[in-house]
């Protein structure tokens, strides 16, 4: 092992850890107990599994099918269910609309309780007292900070997750995206703007025409 | 393969995969072999996924213990050498074998 040297990874050779892993799967490959293919799928399995993918998918539906968007905002577990995603049984799921008046933001005052079936898990700054601590006490300032500045017609409402229920914010869908279906909206969603910290922003270059 | 696996994906904080806006993080390509390798032990019934993360967690206290520092995915990979050797899948000699043999050969290819 490298020890306390960051930076251990020679120039033009590949580090140790990269020859040994290498080493070590070539010997299992050699011996039968796996194939180098396998290993593939399942990285790439893995990949794209969990984080906030799933609840992008979910935003997308909403943006795309408004009879969706209002099974979603009346019970947000059975429309997140629809799409083949749930969590612990007890866990109920509230989806908070985003509009040009209202902003939601998401905190766990107590601990980090997090809507991870749609969201993956929480960002260490979630779980950090300063995030939770400070956004009740100053939403603004802290959004400031994550670089969402809200006009003060703005109303801010923030909700306290805890073990019974995990909100959501159902992002505003970002003007100039009309044109874009429901797949390509899909990779505009992000994390933060499913927590409330940020807003959804539009592609820079139109991805269709 | 079955779908990602909770245990995996979920693992208590101190030894949780790294992530970056909830998607996995590697640093480097062996880091995404390293962590494949220990999957697919693990789904072979090599070892069940528990004693991979206990190791892990050991590994990291050990680390910490004698106040050295490794990545994430050095520690992953000494708990996945471990428990391969440990499981009889491969000899410490020949894995050092093999990996010096890489070594070398990393070395021919890139000095003239």
């Amino acid at each position: 092992m490298s020890g306390d040297q960051h930076d251990s990874h020679q120039t033009g050779t590949e580090s140790y850890a990269a020859l040994r892993t290498k080493a070590l799967e070539s010997l299992l490959v050699e011996k039968g107990l796996i194939t180098t293919d396998v290993i593939d799928i399942v990285v790439r399995a893995y990949e794209q599994d969990i984080g906030p993918l799933n609840g992008a998918r979910v935003v997308a539906r909403a943006w795309v099918d408004p009879a969706y968007k209002q099974r979603l905002l009346a019970d947000g577990t059975s429309a997140i269910a629809e799409l083949g995603f749930g969590g612990r049984q007890g866990v109920d799921m509230v989806v908070l609309e985003n509009s040009p008046t209202v902003h939601n933001v998401v905190v766990c005052t107590l601990c980090s309780c997090y809507p991870w079936p749609v969201l993956g898990l929480p960002p260490s700054w979630y779980k950090s007292y300063a995030y939770r601590a400070r956004v009740v006490r100053e939403p603004r300032a802290v959004l400031r900070e994550f670089g969402l500045e809200l006009p003060a017609s703005v109303e801010i409402r923030l909700w306290d997750s805890n073990s019974d229920i995990r909100y959501m914010v159902l992002p505003e869908r970002p003007a100039g995206t009309e044109h874009l279906s429901e797949a390509d909206l899909v990779p505009l969603v992000t994390r933060d703007a499913m927590i409330g910290v940020a807003r959804v922003q539009a592609p820079a270059i139109p991805a269709r025409r | 393969m079955a779908a990602p696996d909770p245990h995996i994906t979920v693992m208590d904080e101190q030894v949780a995969l790294p992530r970056k806006n909830g998607e996995l993080v590697f640093e480097a390509p062996w880091e995404a072999r390293a962590f494949g390798l220990a999957v697919v032990l693990n789904e072979a019934g090599v070892y069940p996924w528990h004693d991979f993360s206990q190791g892990l967690a050991a590994e990291t206290a050990a680390l910490e213990q004698q106040g050295t520092s490794a990545s994430y995915y050095e520690r992953w990979l000494e708990t996945l050498e471990k428990l391969a050797i440990a499981r009889g899948l491969v000899s410490i000699e020949e894995l050092d074998a093999r990996t010096a043999e890489y070594a070398f050969r990393a070395h021919d290819e890139h000095e003239d």
